[in-house]
């Protein structure tokens, strides 16, 4: 399999709150990612997994460039995203889909032109723009919803249209940022096959960011176990296990 | 209590005053009418721009908010009726002359804009900063964004008109001091400079019933808007 993702080395601080200074009387910059590399292949599930602040969601964030990073590479189907202009950005993000905790989905728009919206600025040919938005509403299981607005939707539908917004342009990555985390376990057991699902039937390749144990052992092909800002190791799931090999990458694995 | 006699003799004094009534309300209509759609244009913009250059908004850019900030905040700083003399000079250069609904218009819809500016900003600082990063994530243009905002925010944006079309309705009272004329300016000529009450009480009813129609279109509207 092609290597999809490639982090060379990426960095990122962030400058801290103005009340925390170093000894110098320099403001403070925070390191939320250290030096780190990683291979994603093609198809792959693959998981970023550790405690709050241990910078999985800025890895994650740097791979469509949200964040950007420091220093290092983020190679996406072969183009270094780092040397991109913004105009060139905006194209490359157009394969690079995302969900969110949060769902973020445009609460005065209908869940059709939340999904359309995507396919238009992503230059879907607009007289295919219905078909493809019922297409992608049908794999979530929610064509009888295309006229609501968000806030008539659960949580768990909320995020399926997230998932149908940002497979609509069919891209090659689909990131998802903690997507389970505002959900109960049952929301979150479907929400987990859908994506499954997706990642079979569209080969998409798919990277989470949870921290929780089990997403990770029912999702996912391999998880870099991650702990303040460093990258531990990337562990193999197996048997719905964790393989985990490093002393504080076993403490990880072991809780839920 | 006004007795019948008394009743039907402010009826007639209202009457004998027609004409300048139905000219006082032409020209408040023009002026709010001219005013807040520039206000809305210009301050919409300048709104915009100033959320857009704040902290961890993608035009930051801390001089450039601290520009369109300072000259917002010197504009409001302004009473109105100190704004229309000052700006008198620059009337007559536009309009080619410092008085007039016209003339008038022109300052209510400097000192509206940079009120709505204002109001613009708070109602986009409210939409969920979420919204903003999906959209970027998709690889939206920046002017896509900004429809997006102003979207999001159109519940918000729509009571911000309300409320700027109303203050301007009492602002353009005191245009009646720059021959502004409008119904404000002829409840202060005729029902305080003359002591005929009855007129007063007429346009002091008159802009009442305005008021509460504009609010409760706005809020009809707001409410219809608002899908979250």
């Amino acid at each position: 399999m092609n290597d999809m993702i490639v982090l060379n080395d990426v960095t990122k601080s962030f400058l801290s709150d103005r009340s925390i200074k170093d000894k110098d009387g320099k403001p403070h910059w925070f390191t939320a990612v250290e030096p780190t590399s990683l291979t994603i292949k093609q198809g792959e599930i693959f998981g970023l997994m550790g405690y709050s602040g241990a910078g999985k969601s800025t890895l994650l964030r740097l791979i469509n460039m949200l964040e950007r990073p420091d220093s290092g590479q983020v190679v996406i189907d072969g183009t270094d995203l780092t040397t991109l202009s913004a105009s060139e950005l905006r194209i490359a993000r157009h394969n690079i889909g995302m969900i969110f905790q949060q769902f973020n989905l445009m609460s005065n728009q209908t869940v059709f032109d939340n999904v359309a919206f995507n396919l238009k600025i992503s230059g879907y040919p607009s007289r295919d723009i219905h078909k493809r938005v019922m297409d992608c509403l049908a794999i979530v299981d929610l064509t009888d919803r295309a006229g609501h607005y968000p806030a008539q939707l659960s949580g768990g539908q909320k995020q399926r249209v997230g998932i149908a917004r940002a497979i609509a342009p069919s891209p090659k990555v689909l990131l998802a940022d903690e997507p389970t985390s505002a959900l109960d376990p049952a929301t979150t057991r479907s929400l987990l096959t859908c994506l499954r699902d997706i990642n079979e039937q569209l080969g998409v390749t798919i990277v989470i960011v949870t921290h929780e144990m089990s997403v990770i052992r029912r999702l996912c092909d391999r998880a870099a176990l991650l702990h303040q800002g460093q990258l531990l190791e990337v562990a193999d799931v197996r048997d719905g296990l964790i393989q985990a090999t490093t002393p504080i990458g076993k403490g990880l694995v072991v809780e839920d | 209590m006004l007795t019948g006699t008394e009743l039907s003799a402010s009826i007639d004094k209202l009457l004998v005053l027609r004409k300048e009534i139905v000219s006082a309300f032409i020209d408040t209509f023009v002026m709010l009418g001219i005013s807040t759609t520039v206000a809305i244009v210009i301050g919409g913009l300048f709104g915009v721009f100033l959320f857009l250059s704040s902290d961890r908004q993608f035009l930051q850019n801390k001089t450039l908010y601290a520009v369109l900030g300072g000259i917002t905040n010197f504009m409001r700083a302004f009473p109105f009726v100190i704004l229309m003399i000052a700006m008198s000079p620059f009337t007559k250069a536009i309009v080619g002359t410092g008085i007039g609904p016209i003339a008038a218009s022109l300052v209510l819809a400097i000192a509206g804009s940079f009120y709505f500016a204002r109001l613009v900003e708070q109602n986009l600082r409210e939409v969920p900063r979420g919204i903003i990063e999906a959209t970027e994530s998709m690889g939206a243009r920046p002017f896509t964004i900004i429809k997006v905002l102003l979207n999001e925010a159109r519940s918000g944006l729509v009571l911000s008109v309300t409320i700027l079309c109303i203050s301007l309705l009492s602002y353009s009272a005191a245009a009646g001091m720059i021959g502004g004329g409008g119904l404000g300016d002829l409840a202060i000529r005729y029902g305080y400079y003359r002591y005929q009450t009855e007129v007063m009480i007429f346009i002091v009813l008159v802009l009442s019933i305005m008021v509460i129609s504009i609010q409760a279109s706005g809020n009809w509207l707001a409410t219809r808007l608002d899908k979250r």
